[in-house]
């Protein structure tokens, strides 16, 4: 893990990327620790306090159900952090086996499960992931697994492009050589080797994820309630935009600064990764 | 370049015919059919709405007669609009879209190649910065947190705008979503002009051309600036397929009524709508893509279009 050591430490010389760290740990921690000591629970609200303007003891006000606002945000925050890591996560799965595999046994094999990932990319992924979640419901786990299963086509291309790289490295021979097996060559030599790159890509798909959720859910698909995404609730503010406008300002502040803090770590990444590419 | 363009076509008709298939079998697990859901009918109209709509015949016989009606360029009934084939009502609600889709292109591209050569050209300065800043900014918030805020500020607070009056393509009124719309890739084609500008600027034939006395201009526009599009150029894709995914949240903010809209609207109920939809997208982006490869290979003479890929 010595690669993954000094990635770390350049991404914190990195000042915009160390400000997106610290802005992402912010968020991370208020979304965490926030709800522990907050009177208020995001599902369930007092109808006497329908739609009050932000206050000492609403932060942020409250929405057409009297639930508090601010626990709403930190619900939809969290939900947004959970969406991208699980969907990141599968996506990462799903890819590297793939791309693992593919990359692995080369020839006209390889060249199949290329194409086919082709003629996926040719796809508009996104009406695919709304037309699951219109047709299996909407929900947490839905939402995951669209997400997750639909967006790996992008890792599934780089870790084959690296793992076609490290093929012809001489350890990997050598255990060929040695007479290891090809699941143990992949998993083993190939993937962990893999592995620096993979956590740099997996990372820039979380983002991604945490958009589409949002998206997903301000247009209706995503997640149920009582639960609470940061897309819905923008989503429920723009019914209520003339007389209520300060249910806009807090899923909207939480989303753009997640964004841009996911947007700076990213171009750190990048930026290690592939210096060429520097911005 | 014939036999390349050839397996291009051939590859963009199999996506297609994957597109087809996925959304047929998936949208068959949608509950319910073309029935009114508050009264069920009586057993003979449903059998006549079912031999309409040949639910009557077992799903192969669907499929295949579906992938048949599809080649011909028929996409088939409405649920939710009896009389209506979907291609009439995909004509129907497609131009308000085409029209914002196009406008946010010109936004985008018209302001974000400027803004970003401005900002190459000022590289580390105030101007840079501030363009910068807010590229990142573009990028970082939301389409539908910018559209609603647009909305809050120019209809709702300071009343500059209507929404929800005007028929037809009406300029003013396309403002707010065309800007919504182009918000993201303005800032992503500014970001890009702008890495891709600085770039360029610093090879040694720009230094040659300015050592040799050509006049700056000269020197920016036409020896850095077509090199620089190039990237560009390759976003174009992307850019199509973001205004595509843009449409959807705008047209729901600003009550346009639109194919994204529609679509939307139609995910829960109207199966044959949501093929014919999917299909015509994704149509236009596979067509959009090719023209943007073949593109690329004139615009760029290193790139030998059809030629394999060395391994």
């Amino acid at each position: 893990m010595k690669g993954h050591g000094t990635a770390w430490r350049k991404l914190c010389r990195n000042r915009a990327a160390l400000g997106g760290v610290v802005l992402l740990s912010l968020l991370a921690g208020a979304s965490l620790l926030i709800p522990l000591v907050w009177p208020f629970d995001y599902a369930s609200g007092d109808l006497r306090e329908q739609f009050r303007p932000p206050n000492a003891i609403h932060w942020l006000g409250t929405d057409e159900f009297g639930r508090d606002q601010l626990a709403r945000v930190l619900y939809g925050l969290r939900l947004s952090l959970l969406v991208g890591l699980v969907a990141a996560a599968i996506n990462v799965i799903i890819g590297s086996i793939y791309g693992g595999v593919s990359g692995y046994l080369g020839g006209k094999t390889d060249d199949a499960m290329m194409r086919l990932v082709e003629v996926f990319c040719g796809i508009p992924l996104l009406l695919v992931v709304m037309l699951s979640m219109a047709v299996f419901g909407r929900g947490l786990i839905n939402v995951f697994l669209a997400i997750g299963l639909v967006y790996w086509l992008g890792m599934a291309r780089i870790v084959r492009g690296q793992v076609l790289a490290l093929r012809e490295k001489e350890y990997v021979e050598a255990a060929h050589a040695l007479g290891a097996s090809p699941v143990r060559l992949i998993f083993r030599h190939l993937l962990p080797n893999a592995l620096g790159i993979v956590i740099v890509a997996g990372t820039l798909r979380i983002p991604e994820a945490i958009f589409i959720e949002a998206f997903l859910s301000f247009v209706g698909l995503g997640i149920a309630e009582p639960r609470a995404s940061l897309g819905s609730l923008v989503a429920d503010s723009l019914g209520n935009l003339g007389l209520q406008p300060w249910l806009l300002l807090g899923p909207s502040l939480a989303i753009s600064a997640l964004m841009l803090a996911f947007n700076f770590v990213g171009d750190g990444l990048r930026d290690i990764w592939d210096p060429r590419m520097r911005t | 370049m014939f036999r390349y363009l050839l397996g291009r076509i051939v590859q963009c008709a199999v996506t297609l015919w994957v597109i087809a298939t996925a959304t047929f079998f998936l949208s068959k697990l949608i509950p319910g059919g073309p029935y009114d859901s508050d009264k069920l009918p009586s057993a003979e109209v449903k059998a006549q709405i079912d031999a309409y709509y040949r639910l009557d015949r077992p799903v192969a016989v669907q499929y295949v007669h579906c992938l048949g009606r599809l080649v011909q360029g028929d996409l088939g009934p409405s649920y939710r609009f009896l009389d209506q084939p979907v291609q009439r009502l995909i004509a129907r609600h497609f131009p308000p879209s085409a029209v914002l889709g196009l406008l946010a292109l010109a936004i985008s591209l018209g302001l974000g190649v400027p803004l970003g050569v401005y900002a190459a050209l000022r590289q580390n300065r105030p101007g840079d910065w501030a363009t910068l800043a807010l590229a990142i900014g573009g990028v970082s918030v939301p389409n539908f947190v910018l559209g609603t805020v647009l909305l809050y500020v120019f209809v709702h607070r300071l009343g500059w705008f209507e929404i929800g009056v005007v028929e037809g393509p009406h300029l003013p009124s396309l403002l707010l979503p065309a800007l919504t719309l182009a918000g993201f890739s303005l800032a992503f084609v500014t970001r890009m002009t702008r890495a891709s500008m600085i770039e360029v600027l610093r090879h040694d034939y720009v230094r040659t051309a300015l050592a040799k006395g050509l006049p700056p201009r000269r020197v920016v526009w036409l020896h850095s600036f077509r090199n620089a599009m190039l990237p560009v150029l390759t976003y174009l894709g992307p850019l199509a397929a973001a205004l595509l995914t843009g449409s959807f949240v705008v047209e729901h903010i600003f009550h346009i009524p639109g194919l994204g809209e529609f679509f939307v609207q139609s995910l829960d109920d109207d199966p044959p709508v949501v093929l014919g939809v999917a299909l015509f997208y994704s149509s236009l982006l596979i067509v959009f893509n090719l023209a943007i490869d073949l593109l690329y290979g004139l615009a760029d003479p290193r790139i030998a279009i059809g030629a394999r890929p060395q391994r």
